[in-house]
């Protein structure tokens, strides 16, 4: 069965769900695309899983806990700040959140 | 080059000579940035914290071949370390420079290995091509019309190309053994929580791995037993203990139990692949291993089942790449909201946001029970199957790709044709199992890969096999 091509506007939905400014030739692109792919994995219906209980991980590993202790950081304040494209008085600076 | 001829030259020597090849094969692209004065020489911000690298505290330190690695190697440039900038193949992360260095990068440096470059591999090692990398394509040494694979491509035609003796490549659903069946080489993805992560820019988190590709099967295994481990930094790591992987390396496989699935020899597979790794089953029999057919039938679902969790844990793990803490930040913005947008869709490439729009898809109301809680369910139903299987059998043999290395530009346009090149190699990475795949034969001067998987923690045994399977290749070419 032929999934139907994603409309625009799931496009639009999806890409502002994941902050990626996309254009009106590139969502075309990405509803084709989408498309094909979920079109592809689409045969997993066939699979019955009813009595399957889904896995997060395989290795069987089970509540994995770090004692409640603050730990000194081997990376400083200082180094930390420089990776930001904007920082000020010890602080990492952002743009304004609401329009002015 | 082999570990142990570069041992032969002293690590000075081995690192010069490995530097002058780096810089003459430059033309293959498979090196980002060089470590032109590895030992920090050049107050490069590099050297090690506590200042113990120079070069005979190193010789001092390691008094035992399996702990002492004296060796240049490249690291794929999705591992971050102190020297040189580590930028995944994005543009998002253009000159970063890591304030901390992987868990990896530190054992390695322990041990007395010396990093010369950081490997060209596909954004965020996301492609089975390394065509995606924001810093061009890495060509095939083979040939170089042709792709080395991906996404640890760079690694992989380093390798291949003689400029180091070995190096890191990460694997999550194919991208250390298909690259290295592609350049001719031996890749090996260790069991998930045998090799710490920390340190690994997180990809899909429930299947990234990191494991060495080298020439030989010997090297692969001393450089596990390096890199192996349990590490607090990484809590997926398993706390168990790091058998001595050269001591199987022996040659003697009688009457060990291979199985040959029927489903990996089928559709979507060339004969001439099939023919190539049938035979080398044949040598595996002649030489005392008994051979016996068995079914994974739900294999067939497993590259449905990765391209629906792969991309949904992306979608969350690249979410931190957001234009405000580190990496590229767009500059024609007019607030918070225009930033994350901006920086996104200017720093990330095509195959990235293809991978995050369909994981956001999968993930989100309405669509997430369907896709996303499926195929966890499908994956279960994998690993199951191969616990099973490995109650009768020791390990698993197929080809590591249904082809050889195809084209540069053959596929780079229909997404999905590229995802069918991990058909054999998802499996394995979902069910969390060891894989190595090594060169059995070539087509048309191409390299064809055989692909050996194992138990959990189980990496001894594979590696058993293929060094078994290495000696005997080795055997018949001196004859003929």
């Amino acid at each position: 069965m032929k999934t139907e091509k994603l409309p625009t506007e799931q496009i639009e939905w999806v890409a502002k769900l994941t902050h990626i400014e996309v254009s009106e030739a590139e969502k075309d692109k990405y509803a084709e695309d989408l498309s094909a792919v979920l079109d592809y994995v689409d045969e997993l219906k066939q699979v019955n899983t009813d009595m399957v209980k889904e896995v997060q991980q395989i290795t069987g590993l089970d509540n994995i806990s770090d004692a409640d202790a603050v730990e000194k950081s081997e990376i400083s304040r200082d180094e930390f700040l420089k990776q930001a494209p904007m920082s000020d008085k010890g602080y990492i600076r952002v743009k304004n959140v609401f329009s002015r | 080059m082999r570990i142990e001829e570069a041992e032969k030259l002293g690590i000075e020597q081995a690192t010069k000579e490995s530097l002058k090849i780096i810089h003459e094969k430059q033309g293959l692209n498979a090196v980002l940035a060089v470590n032109d004065e590895p030992w920090g020489i050049k107050g490069s911000p590099s050297v090690p914290r506590d200042n113990k690298n120079t070069i005979s505290s190193v010789y001092r330190d390691n008094k035992t071949t399996r702990s002492c690695l004296n060796v240049p190697y490249i690291c794929k440039d999705n591992i971050v370390t102190l020297e040189l900038p580590t930028t995944a193949g994005s543009k998002i992360l253009e000159g970063f420079v890591s304030p901390y260095e992987a868990t990896v990068a530190t054992k390695l440096r322990e041990a007395g290995a010396v990093m010369v470059g950081k490997s060209n591999l596909d954004e965020f090692a996301m492609g089975s091509s390394t065509e995606n990398s924001a810093y061009g394509v890495t060509k095939n040494p083979v040939d170089e019309t042709r792709v080395p694979g991906g996404s640890s491509g760079g690694s992989a035609s380093a390798v291949a190309s003689g400029m180091v003796p070995f190096a890191l490549g990460s694997d999550t659903g194919g991208s250390i053994r298909q690259p290295a069946s592609f350049c001719g080489v031996v890749g090996l993805m260790p069991t998930y929580g045998r090799v710490s992560r920390y340190g690994l820019i997180a990809m899909a988190s429930s299947l990234d791995r990191i494991g060495p590709i080298t020439t030989c099967v010997e090297d692969s295994a001393r450089v596990l037993q390096i890199i192996a481990g349990h590490d607090k930094h990484d809590s997926t790591t398993m706390n168990i203990e790091v058998p001595d992987y050269v001591s199987a390396l022996d040659g003697d496989i009688k009457g060990l139990k291979i199985g040959v699935p029927k489903e990996y020899f089928g559709e979507g597979v060339d004969k001439g692949i099939v023919e190539a790794v049938r035979q080398a089953i044949e040598t595996l029999k002649n030489s005392g291993a008994i051979v016996q057919e068995i079914s994974l039938p739900n294999s067939k679902y497993a590259l449905s089942v990765y391209y629906i969790i792969q991309p949904s844990e992306v979608s969350s793990n690249l979410a931190r790449f957001d234009g405000i803490r580190y990496g590229v930040s767009a500059q024609d913005t007019d607030n918070l909201w225009e930033v994350y947008d901006k920086s996104r869709a200017q720093g990330f490439g095509a195959e990235v946001k293809r991978r995050i729009m369909l994981g956001t898809y999968t993930l989100s109301a309405g669509f997430r029970d369907a896709y996303y809680d499926k195929a966890q369910r499908v994956r279960a139903l994998i690993k199951q199957e191969f616990d099973s299987v490995f109650e009768q059998v020791d390990v698993i043999i197929s080809p590591t790709t249904p082809t050889v290395a195809f084209k540069i530009g053959e596929r780079a346009k229909d997404p999905l044709s590229m995802y069918k090149a991990d058909l054999l190699t998802t499996p394995a990475s979902l069910a969390g199992i060891p894989a190595i795949s090594v060169p059995c034969g070539e087509i048309d001067g191409l390299p064809v890969g055989l692909q050996i998987m194992g138990r959990q923690f189980d990496e001894k045994t594979i590696l058993r096999v293929a060094y078994a399977y290495e000696q005997e290749m080795k055997k018949a070419n001196h004859t003929s």
